[in-house]
């Protein structure tokens, strides 16, 4: 315990004077890196339009409310698509997920040094890539359109199903495993029944927990042209229509509220 | 099953042992099946797929996929270095901002230390915060700020608010009440039963969390050019327009490997602080 002495006796340090500025100097370091980076981020501001902003700002709400409600009849068949693209999205990725997780895990992979870093970069490269940036790449690809949302989602789902499927594979009980495969049963009776019952729950929650984040990314896919009601929010935004553009993001906004008291639901009845 | 009797078990010999179902009710079974059944039927005959177009364009994709075997970082390398460049002040400078915005938000979003006024205003700003996407949010504050960093700047920072403020509010509430009340049975003024009381209590999580937020910002910064907020999403567009792939493909490598680079390091972090 460093102590320093003064005059008046001994007193209690927390760190010791090496330790005390090395940790002076790492925030200085921290605070500096901060600085610079608002320099730059300053560097590139018309500041002129941030002290115009409250002006903008107000502009903006007045032309935007009140929302034009009648509108609503051309958003139905947009938000039917939404809703398609997350649910069939996130299924398509589910179908995908379980083999990459089975693979992944530690006590389920036939191979740790070879198939298991393939699983691994797969959840990575597929989670680390946002579902617009799939959305982009896709639209070039197979062209615009909610088959090109569906897909995007899929992907981007994929790695995120996975990764919290393979944790909750490698946290079950090896003992009834253990007790299915004492009775002679099969590398796929194992699975079935020693296997599959452990994670069922686990699965079912990542399932409605990822649908609930599929809405909310669906909802913006049509920005990039990949269907969905983003498409709508595109033209209106495009055409200066703000009532228009207020009634889409509240109707978005109460989507994502619904999805996600749909989904604290089934995970509450669920576990 | 534990309950049966003799003659029930007795009735049941010889007769083939079956799964017990998921859903105990059968009406109530059958009709999610049938439900989800119909809906899957209605979602995919309501899906236009041009199989022409998806035809054609299967040569684009393995162009893609071939381009990622020879990403080309050079031709449009100071596009990429500026690009990422940006991104990555961005993540700093809001990640930074947001996290010292959070903690006295979480402190009041958190029922066991704040009066129930605070209380509901800062549940009702992480609400507002969690709500709206960051695209949208981007969208807005273009629209008001101007193009450029600072926009994707400010929406970073109010996502990491509601992000954060949530789950170390969550933290908060479910610390040990007793270490806290001895501090203040000390005495102590209210900073220092935050202090000492609430701090050491909550900060490995808090660490945790904001490297993790970091490394989300990191990936949110990618798509905010899309929308003309700054970063390297404006690169990745105007690459995928001009089908450059190879090009793409060099800044999605990178996105990749920095957010891996960030995972390991958040890794190495969370297990030596807690």
């Amino acid at each position: 315990m460093p102590v320093l002495e003064s005059d008046a006796g001994p007193v209690w340090r927390k760190r010791t004077k090496g330790q005390a500025l090395a940790r002076w100097f790492g925030w200085l370091l921290g605070v500096a890196i901060f600085l610079w980076c608002w320099q730059r981020i300053s560097d590139k501001t018309t500041w002129f339009f941030v002290w115009d902003a409250p002006d903008i700002a107000a502009d903006v709400l007045s032309r935007a409310t009140p929302p034009r409600w009648e509108y609503i009849d051309r958003l139905w068949w947009p938000i039917w698509d939404t809703i398609n693209i997350a649910t069939l999205g996130t299924i398509a990725a589910l179908i995908m997920a379980v083999p990459v997780a089975f693979l992944a895990a530690r006590n389920t992979t036939p191979s740790a040094i070879f198939i298991r870093p393939i699983a691994l970069l797969i959840i990575v490269a597929t989670r680390s890539i946002n579902s617009l940036i799939w959305a982009l790449l896709l639209i070039a690809i197979i062209g615009p359109g909610v088959f090109a949302g569906i897909v995007a989602i899929a992907i981007r789902s994929i790695g995120f199903c996975a990764k919290l499927l393979y944790e909750a594979i490698e946290e079950i009980d090896a003992t009834q495993v253990e007790a299915i495969t004492a009775t002679g049963a099969s590398r796929w009776q194992v699975m079935a029944y020693g296997i599959v019952p452990q994670i069922a729950p686990a699965f079912a929650g990542i399932a409605v927990f990822r649908w609930d984040i599929n809405i909310r990314e669906s909802t913006v896919l049509g920005l990039v042209g990949a269907g969905g009601i983003g498409l709508q929010l595109q033209g209106s935004l495009n055409t200066l229509a703000w009532p228009q553009v207020s009634l889409i993001l509240l109707v978005i906004l109460l989507a994502v509220v619904i999805s996600e008291w749909v989904s604290a639901k089934v995970r509450g009845a669920i576990i | 099953m534990s309950v049966a009797t003799h003659r029930e078990l007795d009735d049941m010999l010889g007769t083939k042992w079956r799964k017990p179902a998921m859903v105990k009710r059968t009406w109530l079974r059958w009709a999610l099946v049938i439900g989800f059944v119909a809906y899957l039927i209605a979602a995919v005959l309501s899906v236009e797929v041009n199989w022409l177009r998806v035809w054609e364009g299967l040569d684009r994709g393995a162009a893609f996929v071939a381009a990622f075997a020879s990403p080309d970082f050079v031709s449009r390398g100071s596009d990429i270095w500026a690009g990422m460049l940006e991104s990555i002040v961005m993540t700093v400078a809001s990640s930074v901002v947001g996290i010292l915005i959070s903690i006295p938000i979480a402190l009041g979003a958190a029922r066991n230390i704040a009066p129930l006024p605070v209380y509901m205003v800062c549940r009702g700003i992480i609400a507002v915060s969690r709500a709206l996407q960051e695209i949208i949010v981007a969208i807005l504050l273009v629209a008001i700020f101007g193009f450029g960093p600072l926009a994707g700047f400010l929406t970073l920072s109010f996502a990491t608010i509601g992000f954060l403020s949530k789950l170390l509010a969550e933290d908060i509430e479910s610390m040990d009440r007793s270490q806290a009340e001895a501090v203040r049975a000390t005495g102590s003024k209210w900073a220092q039963w935050i202090d000492y009381g609430v701090t050491p209590q909550v900060l490995p999580r808090l660490v945790g969390l904001s490297i993790y937020r970091v490394d989300i910002n990191f990936r949110e910064s990618a798509i905010l050019g899309l929308v003309g907020a700054g970063g390297i999403g404006a690169t990745l567009n105007t690459a995928f327009d001009r089908y450059e792939y190879d090009t793409a493909a060099a800044i999605l490598l990178i996105i990749i490997a920095i957010v891996m680079a960030l995972e390991y390091i958040s890794g190495v972090v969370r297990a030596r602080v807690q």
